[in-house]
């Protein structure tokens, strides 16, 4: 086999092994990003020089007989809004073009000294504010299934290299579904981890309350293994929950007897489409097979989290995206005097979609409607989280389509707000709950387009989600999908 | 619901403090309403005896130890800076003479 289709885990441990080498390992999917790249166009920087220099530091390290950790000469590419000490992150806007960050984030920070080489930063819509990664100020990306749709987003980038081997692992960040749904539409696995579970110092703020890295791979071993690198308690992060890592070894079962289901009613309604559905409903079956219970709930309130996010989120956006003002970093647009220079500045660095969502937020935010909009999506937030509390009193793990649709074409949805907001109408509950929840795929449609399967757990349970998902990959024979690419 | 004028829109790209083109502002005011008008469902929902929920994860005043630290050294936090000068950020005149 081919060095770029081995897993994380058959990489790190042949690594181990001295079977193959750091070295190897990154020219050949170097190799790799350099066949694939111009179709899909998942990177907006690739950084071989570096990669192959940290495969020859780690050689030798190994070749002393040092600890060199889980991660050992494994690639990984890296969403562009995570901040990486030396190399350009841009959140794929024209602002921070050439924003170089004087420090690493915390999980970069953790998969450095775990050992993983980072191979590049990945596209994505700017500031993580979109569904399709069309929303990057520099390219879109394409789905390795089909080089006319779109991979997702805002992860996009992460979750197409993964899904055509350009990377064996990607990190992505998800504030409303931005892991999950591109995950879905690439036919690979998504996690969303427990709000907190999950450092953010140095993953550059969207959507406070909302935002959380996780992991995107091409099946839910190597995205355990991953999780169990970045779970970490980070005293930078003042919203980091101060619990231990979960141990790999016990996330390393597969498991599902006996487990109680529910099936979100509401998430298999309207506007889902009914081939997804089907798809979903199908994959429901292995996890039955595995002693499985499987039942359907109601969360009453999920219709109203669509409009309660896309409040809240702008709102915290509104505020979060204050800081570039052209002055600290990033670009300055010369004007006569400093508010005239903000606003010329503000208005060349930012696109379409981030200018809408900072005057949805500010409006949501400004005096004479701030109870109307802010405060009343605070209150249904609360509601939604109460369904959900309610809904984990009865189930251990609920299920619902990742994406209400397969992946649509380049062009389709980005004159229609709207339209594109409702490409998150399964997974913007989970976020607004702080709920852990993964995405794996469930199958490919009659157009040969992947299909995803969200599965949600209880907060900071990521154990029982991650051993469930196991199980259901272990028994559905169509895993791992490969893109045709 | 009442429709957000294209005054407005100007009021908030000011207090946003982006600067926006005539077409801008066009497309903004109608893009607005339509996502407003579709988010008034939010409106019907009984919420007067809910809390509004502000954090998520059960966390209060989470304190540092007040021990110096290490921090970035300046040449590093201005390295990013437009402008800059004997160790400060530069911004335009704000003060006249």
């Amino acid at each position: 086999m081919e060095i770029f289709g081995l897993t994380a885990r058959e990489i790190s441990e042949k690594v181990r092994k001295k079977e193959i080498s750091p070295k190897e390992v990154v020219s050949a999917f170097l190799e790799r990003v350099e066949e694939i790249e111009p179709k899909v166009r998942a990177f907006i920087s690739i950084t071989p020089e570096l990669a192959m220099e940290t495969a020859k530091q780690i050689e030798e390290h190994l070749m002393k007989g040092e600890d060199i950790g889980l991660l050992a000469g494994v690639p990984i590419a890296i969403k562009d809004n995570i901040c990486t000490k030396g190399i350009r992150t841009t959140c794929a806007s024209r602002i921070l073009e050439n924003f170089v960050p004087p420090y690493d984030a915390t999980v970069v920070k953790l998969l450095k000294e775990a050992g993983a080489i980072i191979v590049g930063k990945t596209n994505m819509d700017e500031f993580a504010m979109g569904s399709s990664t069309e929303n990057s100020a520099f390219f879109p990306t394409h789905n390795p299934y089909d080089l006319d749709r779109v991979p997702g987003g805002s992860s996009g980038g992460s979750a197409a290299a993964v899904s055509a081997r350009e990377a064996p692992l990607a990190l992505g960040s998800d504030t409303g579904g931005s892991i999950r749904q591109p995950a879905s539409f690439c036919g690979i696995v998504g996690f969303k981890p427990t709000y907190g579970r999950v450092s953010r110092y140095g993953l550059v703020a969207f959507a406070s309350s909302l935002d959380q890295i996780g992991p995107l791979t091409a099946n839910v071993g190597d995205c355990i293994l991953l999780f169990s690198i970045i779970a970490q308690y980070d005293p930078l992060d003042s919203t980091s929950a101060p619990l231990p890592t979960p141990p790999l070894e016990e996330m390393l079962v597969p498991e599902a007897k006996g487990l109680k289901i529910g099936l979100v009613q509401e998430l298999f309604g309207e506007g889902i489409e009914e081939e997804v559905k089907e798809k979903v409903l199908e994959a429901v079956k292995y996890l039955e097979e595995k002693g499985a219970i499987v039942e359907w709930v109601s969360l009453p309130h999920l219709s109203y989290a669509l409009p309660c996010y896309y409040i809240i989120a702008p709102s915290e956006a509104s505020s979060n995206l204050a800081r570039y003002d052209g002055v600290k970093y990033g670009l300055r647009v010369e004007a006569d005097g400093i508010i005239p220079m903000y606003m010329e500045t503000r208005d060349k660095g930012f696109g379409p979609e981030v200018k809408r969502r900072i005057m949805l937020g500010t409006y949501a935010l400004s005096a004479g409607y701030y109870d109307a909009y802010y405060l009343k999506a605070l209150k249904v937030r609360t509601l939604i989280k109460r369904d959900f509390d309610k809904a984990f009193e009865k189930f251990d793990i609920l299920i619902s389509p990742t994406s209400p649709i397969p992946p649509f074409k380049i062009g389709e949805k980005i004159d229609d707000p709207l339209k594109m907001y409702m490409a998150d109408i399964c997974t913007i509950p989970i976020n607004l709950a702080a709920l852990p929840a993964i995405s794996l795929p469930a199958g490919l449609d009659s157009q040969g387009l992947p299909v995803g399967l969200q599965m949600i757990g209880k907060p900071f349970e990521e154990v029982v989600l991650l051993k469930t998902a196991f199980a259901y990959e272990e028994a559905n024979p169509l895993l791992p999908l490969k893109p045709p690419i | 619901m009442r429709r957000l004028t294209k005054e407005e829109v100007e009021h908030v790209a000011y207090l946003a403090r982006l600067s926006l083109t005539e077409e801008e502002k066009e497309m903004f005011t109608e893009q607005l309403n339509r996502i407003l008008e579709a988010f008034a469902q939010l409106q019907q929902l009984p919420t007067d005896d809910v809390e509004p929920l502000s954090h998520i994860i059960p966390l209060k005043n989470v304190f540092a130890e007040d021990e110096p630290k290490d921090s970035l050294p300046v040449d590093e936090a201005l390295a990013n800076a437009p402008e800059k000068e004997d160790g400060y950020f530069l911004v335009p005149r704000i003060i006249e003479d």
